[in-house]
């Protein structure tokens, strides 16, 4: 393996694996905070032990996520300080806007998560927003520099050095709306599928608690109105790829000839060698009228670019069509819950349903790793598009294969842990007093 | 004040803070793989009780040391990333292991093989991490990170500056100093008794080998960090600052040693400076000794003015927001620095 692409593997390596706990970071506030405040407004106790039980376990994986972050900060520099060299400087206004935002996201964590007891109620659900506020704030800045490697602006470079930053330019790049809405509600459309698909799975196997039945109505409503905007935000976001990364937008619609009535190609395998699509179905003229309203727009198709300058069509229009397909199940999924609650039927004594929204648990993570191989490897071969390649950007460090093979491993161990452990959390007796995060009780003071 | 001036000095503050909290966490968590005696368990629950709440709020100091540095000193963290790759990756591994497993342990429920596994990581990590922190630091002192300004490109390899004695007698160094201060913190929120006594123990036991170590570094940089060694000991300011951080030193364990436990930690807090800033002021005018000074390969103007705008506006909106985390946990007898 090249160093390059050992250097491009653990970058993705490290995303892929704090992507899922950022996500997690980002939505699992809300829905702690909605079952406190059904509690507070409700009296029902069985609110308090969903919010606690959820927070007992989210408590394991914001700190992974807290950790996992760290590396990335870090590595950016360490395996592409070129790139950093001109990044760091022209983003660095929204990076300490972010470093603030952690601030007030760690802060409101220890308060939210240990302090139970120690806070008055109010105070405490208080803590529980300001997390949640913060978490998608910190989302915003991070995802706003992501958009600004896709549609870079604000800046002026000589010899790879940064010469004049506009810092408020940069921040307003033309993807960065699009981009930071999309990720955001990703985040909460696989949480609260993620949660509901985990509840249902134990009513399905005859756990009758009845936090169970409460958790999966707040977390679908969450997951589903979500998903429903993801519709809208998607198409802006394919739109803002189409007229800012043309390249990205031809792997991504696996179009290879430019032409006007572009097609769209559902599903099979786009041949980079080959320069053409196989086994897909495909309807005429629809990514035209879909990106520009207009049937016989003109669609620039990847042979437009010298091979050097494409990304991997094969991996992301895959990326793309798997992430677009976790979509649509998870909104039939979405449609399917509606339609029980509309005709007041006992969702939770369907089967089916329960079994389809079991099954339908990880596909937001999946959408979610999947969209990133989209925006990442769509962006190949520049780190920085039309501005700085990824080959000129890597480290001269040698053998980065053995820091790859490290984290690998490291991560797997953590992956293997986490699981191991929310095991515990899940399938655990349902008296939420137990197994409650710190408290006094559980702390005998010195004698 | 120029702008370059201002974020040297906030990195300096920032890495003094970062020491006395997030430093102070890993330094706890050396005290628990060194739990012992018959009071070993409340010991670590103690630790466990200690850090929980505020270890990730701790942490984000770092990572504010590492924003500024890419943001402001771009050139100068290229050359500390691409020479330094082996000791921050290993830094990493050891801020990403002693996080996972302070959690994992606290949540491993009936796996009492996984508790006791993570133990042992949570323990090496803690230790391994501040001795990596310090090296770093200190390898930037040594005059051997060699760049070519002009072209941004390392011309030295990635083991000689930091990989020497004196870089990684101050990884030790830093690694007893967050223990000193972590067993100070823990013996005040002890409360009192025999575990506090434990705490005091360890405390004047880690403060002693401070000094020990601390004098034989500061040979060390003789030889070892040239440029560092002309500001610690030939500058006009450098004798009275020596001497009087060796005082605070002295008087930090001296009332630890009577059991003032709350002064002693101020004071700790004051020596930890006198450590701190003096190594900043040491290296003036260098970001990275010889061959970026402060001012040169900097971000442009705009870049430093914005950040540094936000560092002097956002820092005074965390303070009531720390004021209350540490309020809630740490009692109101201990409402401090902790």
């Amino acid at each position: 393996m090249s160093d390059l692409m050992a250097a491009r593997s653990l970058m993705a390596l490290s995303l892929a694996f704090h992507i899922v706990f950022a996500a997690i970071g980002m939505a699992m506030p809300l829905l702690m905070v909605l079952a406190e405040a059904q509690w507070l407004r409700t009296s029902d106790a069985a609110w308090r032990t969903l919010a606690r039980r959820w927070a007992r376990g989210a408590g394991i994986l914001f700190a992974v996520g807290a950790v996992s972050g760290t590396v990335l900060s870090l590595e950016l520099g360490m395996l592409f300080p070129a790139f950093m060299r001109v990044a760091g400087p022209v983003l660095g206004m929204p990076f300490s806007l972010e470093g603030l935002a952690f601030f007030t996201e760690a802060i409101f964590l220890g308060i939210y998560l240990y302090g139970w007891d120690r806070v008055a109620p109010r105070w405490h659900v208080l803590s529980g927003v300001m997390v949640a506020l913060a978490g998608v704030t910190s989302a915003g800045f991070v995802v706003t520099a992501n958009a600004w490697m896709n549609t870079p602006t604000g800046f002026t470079i000589e010899n790879g050095v940064v010469t004049q930053v506009d810092v408020w330019a940069a921040i307003a790049n033309p993807a960065a709306v699009s981009e930071v809405i999309h990720m955001v509600l990703a985040a909460y459309v696989a949480v609260g599928f993620g949660v509901a698909g985990l509840h249902a799975w134990l009513i399905a196997r005859g756990n009758v608690a009845p936090m169970h039945r409460r958790a999966v109505p707040l977390a679908l409503s969450v997951g589903s109105v979500a998903m429903v905007l993801q519709l809208l935000s998607g198409h802006e976001a394919a739109v803002m790829v189409a007229k800012t990364q043309p390249a990205k937008a031809a792997a991504m619609e696996a179009l290879w000839d430019t032409q006007r009535c572009a097609p769209m190609e559902l599903g099979g395998y786009s041949d980079d060698e080959a320069e053409r699509v196989i086994g897909a179905i495909r309807i005429p003229c629809l990514l035209s009228l879909m990106t520009y309203g207009s049937l016989d727009a003109e669609m620039k198709g990847l042979k437009a670019w010298p091979p050097q300058d494409r990304p991997r069509s094969s991996v992301v229009h895959f990326a793309f069509d798997l992430m677009v397909g976790c979509g649509m199940a998870l909104l039939l999924t979405a449609l399917w819950w509606g339609l029980l609650v509309l005709r007041r039927q006992p969702w939770w004594e369907r089967r089916g349903f329960l079994t389809v929204l079991g099954l339908a648990t990880p596909l937001g993570f999946v959408a979610i790793e999947a969209g990133w191989v989209v925006a990442e490897v769509g962006r190949q071969p520049w780190v920085i598009q039309d501005v700085m390649r990824t080959s000129e950007a890597v480290t001269t460090v040698p053998d980065l294969t053995v820091p790859l093979f490290v984290f690998a491993a490291l991560y797997a161990v953590l992956a293997l842990t986490v699981v191991l452990l929310m095991r515990v959390e899940v399938l655990q007796q349902d008296d939420g007093a137990r197994h409650e995060p710190t408290s006094d009780a559980e702390v005998p003071r010195a004698a | 004040m120029l702008p370059d001036v201002l974020l040297a000095s906030f990195l300096v503050i920032f890495l003094w803070v970062y020491t006395l909290s997030g430093g102070a966490d890993f330094g706890c968590g050396v005290w628990d793989g060194l739990a012992s005696g018959p009071r070993r368990h409340q010991q670590r629950q103690l630790i466990k009780t200690a850090l929980g709440p505020i270890w990730e709020a701790n942490h984000v100091w770092l990572i504010v040391v590492v924003v500024v540095m890419f943001a402001c000193f771009p050139l100068a963290w290229s050359a500390i990333t691409t020479t330094l790759f082996i000791p921050l990756t290993t830094m990493l591994l050891g801020i990403v292991l002693r996080g996972s497993a302070f959690v994992f342990r606290s949540h491993a429920g009936p796996y009492v093989e996984v508790r006791r596994q993570w133990s042992v990581l949570f323990a090496v990590a803690s230790t391994v991490t501040p001795v990596m922190l310090g090296t770093c630091l200190a390898a930037v002192a040594t005059g051997r990170i060699r760049m070519d300004v002009k072209t941004g490109k390392v011309t030295t390899n990635f083991f000689d500056a930091w990989l020497a004695p004196f870089p990684l007698a101050v990884g030790v160094m830093t690694l007893l100093l967050t223990s000193f201060l972590a067993a100070i913190y823990l013996a005040v929120e002890a409360r009192e008794g025999a575990l506090q006594d434990d705490f005091r123990q360890r405390g004047l036991m880690a403060g002693v080998l401070l000094g020990v170590v601390a004098l034989g570094t500061l040979a060390l940089a003789r030889t070892g960090a040239p440029h560092l060694w002309q500001g610690l000991v030939h500058q006009p300011w450098s004798i009275p600052w020596q001497v009087g951080t060796g005082g605070v030193s002295v008087a930090a364990l001296v009332l630890l040693w009577r059991r003032r436990f709350t002064v002693a930690r101020v004071l700790a807090g004051a020596q930890t400076a006198g450590v701190v800033w003096g190594f900043g002021l040491a290296m003036r005018p260098y970001v990275v000794v010889p061959d970026v000074p402060l001012g040169v390969g900097m971000a442009p103007l705009s870049v430093q003015w914005s950040v540094t705008w936000v560092l002097l506006l956002g820092t005074p909106v965390l303070v009531p927001a720390f004021y209350a985390l540490f309020r809630i946990f740490k009692g109101s007898r201990s409402a401090s620095v902790a």
